[in-house]
């Protein structure tokens, strides 16, 4: 029974590792939900939350593909939380290789889908849109097996194999891993500060990192500043007050406040 | 003309948004989103054109290339919806005017999904809910996946029915000044949340010892008297309470006072090594190096700093 819902939970992670609308595959719901299924809920809520911080810059932009969170979070959890019971900072380490097999895999699978797509043609000349619905579908389903199919074959290995793999690790193997896990997250932090900054950002950054080295502020308190924060910058900007209101058509803009603006058409 | 004319009823507007939902799932290198797009219009094709001919056409317009933010890709269907209801009523709308609204709008929303959905709103959302997590919370799952479909599903549903409703204006719309305040706002808030996130959740522990000198013994609490005492089977109550009281006078119970270098640098600045690490990885990922060996490599300097005694 858990094992169905396993592999259920690995297809939902491999569809939404192409939607990325659901986010099932993202490792904070990955993980615990192969942990329910296990019933280790809370090992997997854990893992995940570690797998999240690392994960937090990987996203796909334009053609480039991310680091693969899907596989990467649902074969760590179940070798956590099913039973192998590995610990979690052994989980994370393997979750690394997982997601660039992951990543291996996506690009074969958008590959194979250019075939696809070229079927979905020949059933629009003849003006089917049932056929082309099916396609679209049978593409999405191969996106789900990418997860699923792996995981079934970690799992009908079993779990006695993987655990003496695992354990054969040396302890300074292990503890390393441990200490790289506590800082493997600034490569998260560094792609996702790669995408965003701009010379005109950077202050924000040290801002935010002094406050919060020497401060004991919360994390909602900071959240709170660093709106207050933005909000100034809109207001006091000349970038965005020269112009005025005269450049929108539709919105219910009222001249030079640009929060009022905001607030009004969000 | 009233009888003739066709109309997209608000169930097909529904369905074509549960549709968006899916528009990656058949993502590939040639044409991209392409299908995912014509998969999302089927139900409106389904509704405005009723022969044969009508529908191929309308399906091949909408098999062309197609990529974007997936969910900036909603005010774009809206207006899509917008000028395909219009051509089955005989507005005279071409197939260039409908894939170059297609195209035009794709490359500038996609500029604006990325910064404010995947480098702003699912990190803080995500290291919000990981704190939670770490911290045993069973709700850090539950109030991520929610929180982030209400904002997704109502972004998609508001955005399609307002570029429904804009039609073709929309691309001046948006163009007018709201989407780069967004943009910006959002970005400013994403560099201060991962200011802040850089010293609070990133753990670095240099336990190397720096300097191990021993205590002035007048500054050492004597518990040799307290274990005879304990030993000898005559422990007293006030022997207990005046080492109490000489610890909190200030008194340390440690011979040795040993400093590591994680303590010199928290008297720096706490976080300061986070940051400079971070700093190097920007300068790899500038330089093209692939994430996936900066992490390799990171696990590698992990396992030799154990091993060498300075981490832990």
């Amino acid at each position: 029974m858990s094992a169905f819902f396993v592999v259920l939970f690995a297809f939902l992670a491999g569809v939404e590792g192409i939607l990325d609308e659901f986010q099932f595959h993202q490792p904070i719901v990955a993980a615990a939900l192969i942990g329910l299924a296990n019933g280790h809920l809370m090992e997997g809520v854990v893992l995940g939350g570690t797998l999240q911080l690392i994960a937090l810059g990987w996203f796909n932009v334009g053609a480039a593909v991310a680091p693969d969170a899907a596989l990467a979070s649902v074969i760590s959890a179940y070798l956590v939380t099913g039973p192998a019971q590995v610990d979690v900072h052994t989980g994370i380490a393997v979750a690394i290789p997982l997601a660039v097999a992951g990543q291996v895999l996506t690009i074969f699978v958008r590959t194979l889908t250019v075939a696809l797509a070229h079927t979905a043609d020949r059933y629009a000349e003849k003006g089917s849109l049932r056929g082309v619905e099916m396609v679209h579908v049978l593409a999405l389903i191969i996106q789900g097996l990418r997860i699923a199919i792996p995981t079934m074959i970690v799992m009908a290995v079993g779990a006695g194999p993987v655990r003496d793999a695992l354990g054969a690790i040396p302890k300074v193997i292990t503890g390393g891993l441990g200490v790289a896990g506590g800082f493997i997250v600034v490569v998260g932090y560094g792609m996702v500060i790669s995408m965003m900054a701009t010379p005109q950002l950077w202050p924000f950054f040290f801002l935010g990192f002094a406050l919060s080295a020497v401060t004991q502020l919360n994390l909602i308190a900071m959240g709170i500043i660093g709106v207050v924060i933005a909000l100034l910058y809109l207001q006091l900007s000349p970038e965005f007050n020269g112009r005025g209101g005269g450049s929108s058509n539709g919105g219910s803009s009222n001249g030079g406040d640009p929060i009022d603006d905001i607030l009004n058409n969000y | 003309m009233a009888d003739n004319e066709k109309k997209l009823t608000k169930r097909d507007l529904i369905t074509v948004w549960w549709r968006s939902f899916f528009l990656q799932g058949s993502w590939n290198y040639e044409r991209m989103q392409n299908l995912g797009w014509a998969y999302a219009m089927i139900p409106a094709i389904r509704r405005l054109y009723k022969t044969k001919e009508e529908r191929i056409d309308a399906l091949k317009r909408h098999l062309e290339f197609f990529n974007t933010h997936p969910y900036l890709a909603s005010p774009i269907l809206g207006v899509e919806l917008a000028l395909e209801e219009q051509r089955a009523n005989g507005a005279d709308i071409n197939d260039e005017t409908i894939n170059g609204v297609k195209v035009g709008m794709m490359g500038p929303l996609a500029g604006v999904g990325d910064p404010v959905f995947w480098a702003t709103i699912r990190p803080v959302l995500g290291a919000f809910c990981a704190s939670l997590a770490l911290a045993q919370n069973v709700l850090a799952p539950i109030i991520f996946f929610v929180v982030w479909n209400a904002i997704r599903m109502g972004f998609l549903w508001y955005t399609q029915s307002f570029g429904y409703k804009q039609g073709v204006n929309i691309t001046q719309d948006l163009s007018g000044g709201m989407l780069p305040k967004i943009t910006q706002g959002a970005s400013i808030l994403g560099m201060f949340v991962l200011g802040v996130l850089v010293p609070r959740w990133t753990t670095m522990n240099f336990v190397l010892e720096v300097s191990k000198v021993k205590n002035q013994a007048a500054n050492v609490v004597d518990l040799n008297k307290l274990t005879d005492a304990a030993n000898n089977g005559k422990l007293h109550v006030d022997q207990v309470r005046n080492v109490i009281d000489q610890v909190v006078a200030g008194k340390t119970v440690d011979t040795f006072k040993v400093t590591t270098l994680q303590d010199t640098l928290n008297s720096l600045l706490p976080g300061l090594a986070p940051l400079l690490l971070l700093l190097i990885v920007l300068w790899l990922l500038k330089r093209k190096v692939n994430p996936i060996w900066i992490i390799f490599g990171l696990f590698i300097v992990g396992i030799l700093g154990y091993w060498a005694g300075i981490l832990g």
